[in-house]
């Protein structure tokens, strides 16, 4: 199992008291598996996500991945987690700036010092990102750009991808073909896939779904 | 309606106060520094006025005798009754270092600005006439050593006489001075016309276009405005930060208001409104400050004042309204200069505009390449006015050239430098840092080009300074060969003293002087001319700059004479060219540098001297003798002759009075330095600040994908640290082309005198270190913010919606 999550609750501070987000959530994955994870807004979804990535701290439960317990790690071994076990995905895209799209592709790889230029070129290759390799971020499409956040993300080959409605801001043609060339690329580098998103459609794509409401698991 | 929007408006700054706080602070050491510079301008010129309304100084035509001697009363009756309307004054010294001027009120002409003494001005000579009356400035009668040396007279309060002055009766101030029926010139009535040619042993001073003072010291007054100038362009690089990006981060409130109906005119008069309410804060706190920070200077404004040029300014700071109104303007008018293009936006702002704060620190290519070509233009303007230019506003020209052109290509060269340093690093975190320090540049380069104006400022200055220095203590140890130096009391004294000393020391050396106007009719400036003896002292040691070959056998046998450098450059003198003397012109044989010194100044041989001179007698003496022997004889001196106060002078003394003199002359441009720099890391800490929330969006990926927030925090401190000292560096060679402008231009314009450049390599790198620390300083708690930030700080920048 790469991930498990157990008993998970979080709560934050409010000018009315402490607002609960997620109440005991859990749920696995297996290597190799992908998830989606539905709800509506509010219900917890990507904060889910972030406790997951490490980028938060959880009230209660624990996050086991890749046999690491999530919890019992400071801010550095978070950190350390994240590089070298997690890709990550937004729907903001987040690229760096100052980065070109080349540079950008193989950033997250570098930082984990597990770059592979064979395994990065067939990436750009893949998502079509061959010819756009010097262009800068802001020269891109949004698709090109969430194409490009996908590769950043799966050049490392990490144990899991954390996908946080990675089609949210793309038109549902485009959003269709990057979810598509996505999976494709996950199930070839053996990762597993956690993707946060609204749409029940593109949930379906993926091998199992958990609806989350009221930062509870739904029935 | 109005009170909504302006609510709305003006709520920003409640959600940002230490976006506020910044602008404040930049408008107010802006205008402190600014007007601070004023006040002490305003001071030293309402004390020229004073001493030129009392004195009629070169106001008005005068007549003094020919050969440099003093007038006598007699002689003033003569020319009366020949039909002269003139009038005499008498200038003398008493003790404690009181100068005092003696009138005769009954002859003085109306025309003469005497608004010193009560009742002058308006006719009333009865409390003038009456008794042993003196008038002087409250601040000099408040002197213990004043009161002292008036004792028995009736001082009487005059608040617009300059101080040390002392106004009195001519006869009172003969009697006052010991020089009885001396008269120091004559006043000629500008109303009434001369009966006649001026008569032999006279010559017509004429009146100055403007005061002399004044004159002399507007190149230092000068130099402290265009100080001023620059800090205060450092402090509006402040002021521009801290709005455009409150600018930027309001477009969308501002973009709403226009939707809910408000005109772009009204949106604009209330920008326009709170800018101004803005600038009347900052600029009232600067006023403040700018009052502490002339209160502070003036003592040494005043001591370089007195010792450079002789110019008498109290060191006490009165409020005036000039400065104060003008400061409040220059807060208003840089305050709008900084907002200009932001409150044009406003005006301009289509109610869809988008809010883009991040666009705010960003610049396009098109604005770096059109910064490019304007720094280009700017030194291209430089070397025209170097080359073309004549006096000092070219040198200034040049100056502002060179600084502002440096300042434009700042962001271009230092994107350069890391581009390099992206394209050579190994590893990825240190090719993000290049890239992401490259990225991170537009927002940061006005705080820069502060920082470059600062730091070049401060190496032009400093070497100027250095360089004066190492080239004045040199010139000192010349100049001042002799190892003590005597004046006597009277040319018998003078007689029997030298006749005492012949036997006991290794050369007596006569130094005669006489105060005469020298240049050509249309170029003439009070002057001094010396006569010194043939001896191996000057031949061997005088500063020569030039000499034509024999020099000092020439100077010895009469048929030349040595002159001053501000003399030769100023009036144009070579070598072999004919200086106008008393007794007949005489060829320029040498001319020798005398730093210090505005006026122009001529030396003859002793006995040439005394053949064109024949009525002074030597009172001072450069005596020559084993240096180990100066205190035992100094001693048997005075017990000798008994010798007053003063009248010996050691080598030693003279050199540290004149070092003192020259160390306070820049102290006051030393404290700006400083305070520039100070302001500089202020613009860096406001930029940072300003910064650090518009590159969340930024770090935060790259702290997802594994940096810590520490790691992040120190790579930013880093990243300051680099570009300050990037900065730095080019502040070197721009600081050396401006202490070179300064020596080479500048100065020999200002002061009448070319010093050579000297590098002192050590003052630099205290001077990087300095600039590291004020980065180091502005930049630790950015970073301390970083690192503490909540991690749903750094969320945000991932939520879907923001």
């Amino acid at each position: 199992m790469i991930l498990a999550v157990t008993e998970v609750s979080k709560s934050y501070a409010s000018a009315e008291g402490r607002v609960p987000v997620l109440s005991g959530v859990s749920l696995s994955l297996q290597a190799g598996q992908s998830l989606a994870l539905t709800g509506e807004s509010g219900s917890g979804k990507s904060t889910l996500l972030h406790l997951i990535a490490g980028l938060d701290a959880m009230d209660a439960g624990e996050i086991m991945l890749a046999g690491v317990s999530i919890s019992g790690l400071q801010d550095a071994g978070r950190a350390a987690l994240r590089r070298d076990k997690i890709g990550l995905v937004f729907q903001q895209f987040n690229l760096i700036p100052s980065l070109d799209v080349g540079a950008n592709l193989a950033f997250q790889a570098r930082l984990a010092g597990r770059h592979d230029a064979a395994w990065a070129a067939h990436l750009a290759e893949a998502l079509g990102l061959g010819g756009l390799l010097r262009r800068w971020p802001d020269q891109l499409s949004g698709g090109q750009q969430q194409r490009v956040a996908i590769g950043r993300a799966l050049a490392a080959r990490p144990a899991l991808i954390l996908a946080d409605e990675p089609t949210g801001n793309l038109d549902e043609a485009t959003g269709d073909t990057v979810l598509g060339l996505m999976l494709g690329l996950v199930a070839e580098a053996g990762t597993s896939l956690l993707m946060v998103t609204h749409s029940q459609r593109l949930a379906a794509r993926l091998d199992r779904q958990l609806h989350l409401s009221s930062g509870r698991v739904a029935p | 309606m109005i009170h909504a929007a302006l609510g709305a408006i003006l709520s920003h700054w409640r959600r940002h106060p230490l976006q506020l706080a910044m602008l404040v602070t930049g408008l107010a050491v802006a205008t402190a520094l600014w007007s601070g510079v004023q006040a002490i301008n305003a001071e030293a010129r309402a004390a020229y006025d004073r001493a030129a309304g009392v004195l009629g100084q070169d106001r008005l035509d005068r007549l003094v005798g020919s050969d440099g001697t003093d007038l006598t009363i007699e002689g003033f009756a003569r020319l009366r009754r020949a039909g002269w309307a003139v009038s005499p004054v008498l200038e003398g010294q008493l003790d404690g270092g009181l100068r005092i001027l003696g009138i005769e009120p009954l002859t003085l002409p109306r025309g003469a600005a005497m608004a010193g003494a009560p009742g002058l001005a308006s006719g009333d000579l009865t409390g003038f006439l009456v008794g042993e009356v003196v008038f002087a400035a409250p601040e000099t009668l408040a002197r213990p050593e004043v009161a002292a040396t008036l004792a028995g007279l009736m001082a009487r309060p005059a608040p617009d006489l300059p101080p040390m002055t002392v106004l009195a009766d001519i006869g009172l101030a003969a009697r006052l001075s010991g020089q009885p029926e001396a008269v120091t010139a004559l006043i000629l009535d500008p109303n009434r016309p001369a009966p006649g040619p001026v008569p032999a042993g006279l010559i017509l001073k004429p009146a100055a276009p403007d005061d002399g003072i004044a004159r002399l010291t507007d190149s230092f007054h000068l130099n402290l405005t265009a100080f001023a100038v620059l800090a205060f362009a450092v402090g509006i690089f402040i002021v521009h930060s801290a709005i455009g990006l409150a600018f930027e981060q309001r477009r969308g409130v501002m973009r709403t208001l226009r939707a809910l109906g408000l005109s772009a005119r009204m949106l604009g008069a209330l920008v326009l409104v709170e800018l101004l309410v803005l600038a009347l804060i900052g600029g009232s706190i600067g006023i403040g400050l700018g009052y502490l920070l002339a209160a502070a200077l003036l003592p040494d404004v005043a001591a370089t004042l007195g010792g450079l040029y002789g110019a008498a300014v109290p060191g006490v700071l009165e409020l005036r309204a000039a400065w104060v109104v003008a400061g409040i303007g220059m807060a208003v008018a840089g305050t709008l200069l900084a907002a200009g293009q932001g409150l044009w936006q406003v005006w301009q702002l289509p109610p869809l505009a988008i809010a883009r704060p991040q666009a705010w620190a960003g610049a396009g290519a098109a604005t770096r390449r059109l910064q490019v070509l304007a720094g280009l233009a700017l030194w291209a303007g430089a070397a025209l006015a170097l080359t073309s230019g004549t006096g000092l506003w070219a040198g200034f020209a040049v100056l502002t050239g060179l600084l502002l052109g440096a300042a434009l290509l700042l962001p271009t060269l230092l994107s350069a430098g890391l581009f390099l340093g992206a394209r050579w690093s190994r590893g990825v975190v240190a090719h993000w840092f290049w890239a992401d320090t490259r990225h991170q540049l537009p927002g940061l380069s006005l705080a820069l080009m502060a920082l470059l104006l600062a730091v070049s400022a401060n190496v032009g200055v400093g070497t100027m300074v250095a360089s004066f220095r190492a080239t004045f203590t040199g010139w000192l140890d010349q100049r001042l060969a002799s190892e003590l130096y005597l004046t006597a009391e009277s040319p018998s004294q003078a007689a029997e003293i030298r006749g005492w000393l012949l036997p006991r020391v290794d050369a007596v050396l006569p130094i005669l002087s006489v105060e005469v106007p020298l240049g050509g009719p249309s170029n003439s400036q009070p002057g001094e001319v010396f006569g010194v003896a043939d001896h191996a002292t000057y031949r061997d040691k005088w500063p020569l700059l030039a000499g034509v070959p024999g020099v000092w056998d020439a100077i010895a046998r009469g048929d030349g004479v040595l002159i001053n450098e501000q003399m030769s450059l100023r009036q144009g003198l070579g070598l072999g060219d004919m200086v106008a003397l008393p007794g007949g012109a005489l060829p320029v044989a040498g001319v020798y540098s005398d730093y210090g010194n505005p006026a122009p100044q001529a030396m003859l041989g002793l006995s040439t001297f005394e053949r064109r001179f024949p009525g002074k007698a030597a009172l001072r003496f450069a005596l020559r003798l084993p240096p180990d022997e100066v205190a035992a004889m100094a001693k048997a001196l005075t017990k000798r002759f008994d010798l007053g106060e003063g009248a010996l002078v050691d080598q030693a003394a003279v050199k540290a009075f004149s070092l003192r003199v020259f160390e306070r002359t820049f102290a006051v441009t030393a404290a700006l330095n400083t305070l520039t720099l100070g302001v500089a890391g202020i613009a860096m800490l406001a930029s940072l600040l300003t910064l650090a929330s518009l590159r969340l969006p930024q770090l935060a990926p790259v702290w997802a994908m594994g940096l810590t927030q520490r790691r992040l925090a120190g790579l930013d401190l880093v990243r300051t640290l680099v570009l300050a000292m990037g900065t730095a560096l080019l502040a070197l060679p721009l600081g050396l082309a401006l202490a070179w402008v300064l020596l080479a231009v500048v100065n020999v314009e200002a002061f009448g005198w070319r010093l050579p450049m000297q590098v002192f390599p050590a003052d630099w790198l205290r001077l990087l270190l300095a600039a590291l620390v004020a980065a180091l300083v502005a930049g630790v708690f950015p970073a301390l913010r970083l690192m503490q930030r909540q991690p749903a700080d750094l969320l945000r920048i991932f939520a879907n919606e923001r």
